[in-house]
């Protein structure tokens, strides 16, 4: 292996929703730098997973480490697993950039608001330097001519570039992004996707759930199947593209290519 | 129709008005004051806080203001222990007792716009506070109780008219508030319509204000659901 850092460590999550068991015991490793393309159908757990990781969903069973920080879990009186510590699952969350399908900005705030609104009230930080560094952001987003806007008077696509900025303005350890461009009309996407490349290129730690294959196998430097729940493939793009070694990943592409 | 008999006693109306506007903004105040952890308490996971607010809601909503403000203006008297606590000191006088029963009556309506405001929350804006590690407290500060008041407030422009005309039940015990002053105006020169249009003309006016200041708040307020001009 290589000397880089351990971002993130995942070893056997169990998630049930009721009696259904929607991931079989996932275990992942990323390293700094590590640009990981989840794919697999609707329902194989990609989003649940990622949504585990900083406890937007509580896992059932199982660990996670963030740089090597095991976030502690515990049983209540039920026998539900839940966070022991609420500070330090928020703690953790600080560290960790979430960007979400539907981008979720907060409506009542304008761009500019919603990008130093974590920072200046999680982070404390001073709000002069919050909004200098929120331009930087949306300046390199692409989207610094629309600072006072509300975002019901921005497209999809420009929300969600606001929704990364936003993230980034944390100065996260790693960011998760939850299929960042599928609720976006198409000629939309390209706008998300290379501001998305170009932190890639950064060198920055990310997960992104994904739909797009071209972009996993360009842009990723690991690509993650999964598949009802479980790891079926796992390996750098050009490896699994190639020549994967799942013949339902094999199935799952094919499906791609044609379209 | 006499009107002379009005414009002569135009001050006593100018007064009744002062003291209804005194009840009002007093009784909104306080009530919202006591409706936002009202609410709160309300959409609470946890039973025990749940229920009083719920039971509070109920109650106050369940029974007419007139009965709540006699119970508290002609009810507390009966009992020693209120007369000698110092809770006296408001439930022996008409307006103290008219405002606390206005204050509370409107805290329960209040709280349940609230409530139903609190609970629109779209989903996908607590979880990205979530995301990002805010606390709780953080998050209802921040996120969900501004973007709630901005739910409420059509709801609660109107129960702010509502107050406005449930205060004239304050002239029922004593008071002389615009009602109050109109009923005075009638008894002495019995001058029914003209004593009782005046109230209502100057009740119009306040109406007028009430639902002007709202629209100037929504105007500010809902920046982000106008459709921008460019």
């Amino acid at each position: 292996m290589d000397n880089r850092n351990t971002a993130l460590v995942v070893e056997e999550l169990h998630k049930y929703f009721g009696s259904e068991e929607v991931l079989k015991g996932i275990s992942l490793e990323a390293s700094e730098g590590d640009v990981i393309a989840m794919v697999g159908a609707s329902g194989s757990g990609k989003s649940t997973f990622l949504r585990c990781i900083n406890l937007l969903e509580i896992p059932t069973s199982g660990k996670i480490f963030v740089r090597g920080e095991l976030i502690r879990m515990k049983q209540d009186r039920y026998g539900v697993t839940v966070p022991e510590d609420l500070k330090q699952v928020e703690r953790i969350r600080t560290r960790l950039g979430m960007v979400f399908q539907q981008f979720n900005l907060w409506s009542h705030m304008t761009v500019l608001e919603n990008v130093i609104e974590a920072p200046v009230h999680v982070l404390k930080m001073d709000k002069i330097e919050a909004i200098e560094r929120a331009e930087e952001l949306l300046h390199k987003v692409g989207i610094h001519d629309r600072i006072n806007y509300h975002p019901a008077h921005l497209s999809g696509g420009q929300q969600q570039r606001v929704a990364i900025a936003r993230a980034l303005a944390m100065e996260p350890d790693m960011l998760l992004f939850d299929e960042p461009t599928s609720a976006l009309d198409p000629e939309l996407v390209g706008e998300v996707l290379r501001v998305i490349r170009q932190l890639a290129e950064e060198g920055r730690t990310m997960i992104v759930v994904t739909h797009e294959m071209d972009f996993a196998r360009d842009v990723s430097s690991r690509v993650v199947f999964l598949h009802e729940g479980s790891i079926e493939e796992d390996g750098p793009p050009g490896e699994v593209f190639n020549n994967p070694s799942s013949e339902r990943f094999r199935q799952f592409v094919s499906k791609y290519v044609e379209q | 129709m006499d009107y002379n008999v009005i414009i002569d006693n135009l001050p006593l109306y100018l007064n009744g008005l002062w003291v209804t506007i005194q009840l009002v903004v007093i009784a909104l105040v306080s009530g919202f004051g006591l409706a936002v952890p009202l609410a709160l308490m309300a959409v609470s996971k946890t039973s025990l806080l749940r229920f009083p607010a719920k039971t509070y809601i109920y109650f106050f909503r369940g029974t007419p203001l007139l009965v709540q403000m006699f119970l508290l203006y002609y009810g507390m008297g009966q009992f020693e222990a209120v007369r000698e606590s110092v809770l006296w000191i408001l439930f022996k006088e008409a307006y103290w007792c008219a405002i606390t029963a206005f204050a509370l009556n409107t805290a329960g309506y209040t709280a349940e716009i609230l409530r139903g405001a609190i609970e629109q929350t779209p989903f996908g804006e607590t979880e990205a506070a979530q995301a990002c590690g805010m606390s709780k407290s953080t998050m209802y500060r921040r996120i969900i109780l501004p973007g709630s008041f901005r739910r409420a407030l059509p709801a609660y422009g109107n129960e702010v008219i509502f107050m406005l005309h449930g205060s004239a039940l304050a002239g029922v015990i004593t008071i002389v508030d615009l009602f109050g002053a109109a009923k005075i105006v009638n008894a002495r020169y019995f001058v029914p319509f003209e004593s009782f249009i005046t109230a209502g003309f100057f009740y119009l006016c306040c109406t007028f204000c009430i639902v002007w200041f709202f629209k100037w708040v929504e105007k500010h307020w809902y920046a982000h659901l106008r459709p921008r001009i460019s």
